[in-house]
């Protein structure tokens, strides 16, 4: 019972870090660098991406011995689209504020890698518990990686932080705390770092970060490997195109 | 009228580029860049089908979605006819078109699940195009990818034979190349708005 126990717990903490998806993995990279400019929004997208994902795993690891085979992922779109659809109207209804400034990114979630990824290579082949939590585990590890960069991003490129967390807190209560300025750099913000730049930048950072510490830990470094992290890579024919002319050359 | 959609067709291109910029498909971006020939023929693939879903989406969306207040469906039908359509778009070339199958056919299941073809799709309905237009900004938008992924396999090659320090080798100094290249298209904000005040 312990050892399940032991097991069950390492689906939920892998994700947070030795897989995290985005530091690790090198998945879903554009929500990642489009909505970590400020913190409050990485917030949003942290959690609107972790419900998603831990609901679209429970329903696909409950239907995976009734999807055949062969539609299986036009059958986790749907799934996933589903989701979505329901985290866009609540936002929509509750966060009007959140909803701009997430704009084409919160529909976009559909077609984030870590979500089908997960489908593909967890839940169509575990049971409900244990993609749950390992929806879970990714989810919040996202929005710990979201944290991360917004953080950085915020501070740096307008001097804030937490600005326009008093939205999201409202949904408990009427807050009066709209987070905090910081003094000098709020006046030279360092505006490149809330930019397209400053994203790549600092994601290039974050992950060289990571592979020091993974390298400190005897793992691998985080590596866009092609098509080994894509969750299509089953479906497509560039990875043996490419192992052909490697073998021809 | 054409004025208006120069104007589109260059701010897709240029100063809101969906790779630098916007950060859409930022994926294939990095995972196909490496050699020229397979970015030329991911990026044309994606030109292809991104006005292709455009000018099959946009009637969907007016005809059926709006008329019956059906706007919310918008996600979950984009997705289904994006996939379906890049399907049949498969299956047609590979009886029809062979040359062009070989050529592009490969990276065609691949884009199904690009945020690029979802993503124009919905700006277009954001920004409430009309069909021209929306099919110009589609266009624009799938040569902003081309340019930004022929411009990062230049760079790319470039950075094979340079000197980097030993902890940024690999994934992040791929990302400060491609910081650096999203900087110089950062020159061309303002040009729009002054070429075509």
């Amino acid at each position: 019972m312990s050892e399940e126990k032991k097991c069950m717990s390492r689906e939920f903490t892998k994700g947070l870090l030795t897989e995290n998806p985005v530091f690790r993995l090198v998945l879903g990279t554009c929500p990642t660098l489009a909505v970590s400019t400020s913190v409050s929004s990485a917030i949003g997208m942290g959690l609107a991406a972790t419900i998603v994902l831990t609901c679209s795993n429970i329903v696909i690891s409950a239907l995976r011995k009734l999807i055949p085979d062969r539609v299986r992922i036009p059958a986790y779109i749907v799934i996933i689209a589903s989701f979505v659809t329901i985290i866009q109207l609540l936002v929509k209804a509750f966060l009007p504020s959140l909803d701009t400034a997430l704009g084409v990114y919160l529909p976009l979630i559909v077609v984030n890698c870590i979500i089908l990824g997960r489908a593909e290579a967890f839940a169509s082949k575990n049971p409900v518990a244990a993609s749950a939590l390992d929806g879970l585990g990714m989810g919040i590890g996202f929005l710990a990686a979201l944290l991360c960069m917004s953080t950085v991003r915020e501070i740096l490129g307008s001097g804030t932080f937490l600005s326009g967390i008093k939205e999201l807190l409202s949904v408990f209560g009427e807050v009066n705390f709209d987070g905090f300025t910081i003094p000098w750099i709020n006046a030279h913000p360092m505006i490149i770092f809330v930019l397209a730049p400053g994203g790549f930048f600092v994601f290039g950072i974050m992950i060289a970060l990571a592979n020091k510490v993974a390298e400190r830990n005897g793992k691998p470094k985080a590596e866009l490997k092609g098509c080994a992290n894509c969750p299509m890579a089953a479906t497509c024919r560039i990875r043996d195109d490419q192992s052909k002319e490697v073998s021809l050359s | 009228m054409t004025k208006e959609l120069l104007a589109v067709l260059l701010t897709a291109i240029l100063t809101q580029n969906f790779v630098l910029a916007k950060f859409l498909g930022i994926c294939p971006f990095l995972g196909v860049s490496k050699k020229l020939n397979t970015a030329v023929g991911m990026s044309l693939a994606v030109i292809f089908v991104m006005v292709l879903a455009t000018a099959v989406t946009y009637p969907i969306n007016q005809l059926i979605l709006v008329k019956n207040d059906l706007e919310y469906l918008q996600t979950i039908v984009f997705i289904l006819v994006i996939a379906a359509l890049v399907q049949l778009v498969e299956i047609f070339l590979k009886r029809y078109v062979k040359p062009l199958y070989n050529s592009l056919g490969i990276y065609l299941p691949l884009i199904t699940t690009n945020c690029a073809v979802l993503g124009v799709v919905l700006l277009n309905v954001d920004n409430g195009y009309n069909f021209v237009t929306s099919l110009v900004n589609s266009f624009g938008g799938g040569v902003g990818f081309l340019v930004a992924m022929v411009m990062f396999a230049g760079v790319r090659e470039r950075l094979e034979s340079a000197d980097i320090p030993k902890a940024l080798q690999g994934l992040p100094i791929t990302l400060i190349a491609a910081a650096l290249t999203s900087v110089s298209f950062l020159g061309f904000s303002g040009l729009i708005d002054n070429i075509f005040r």
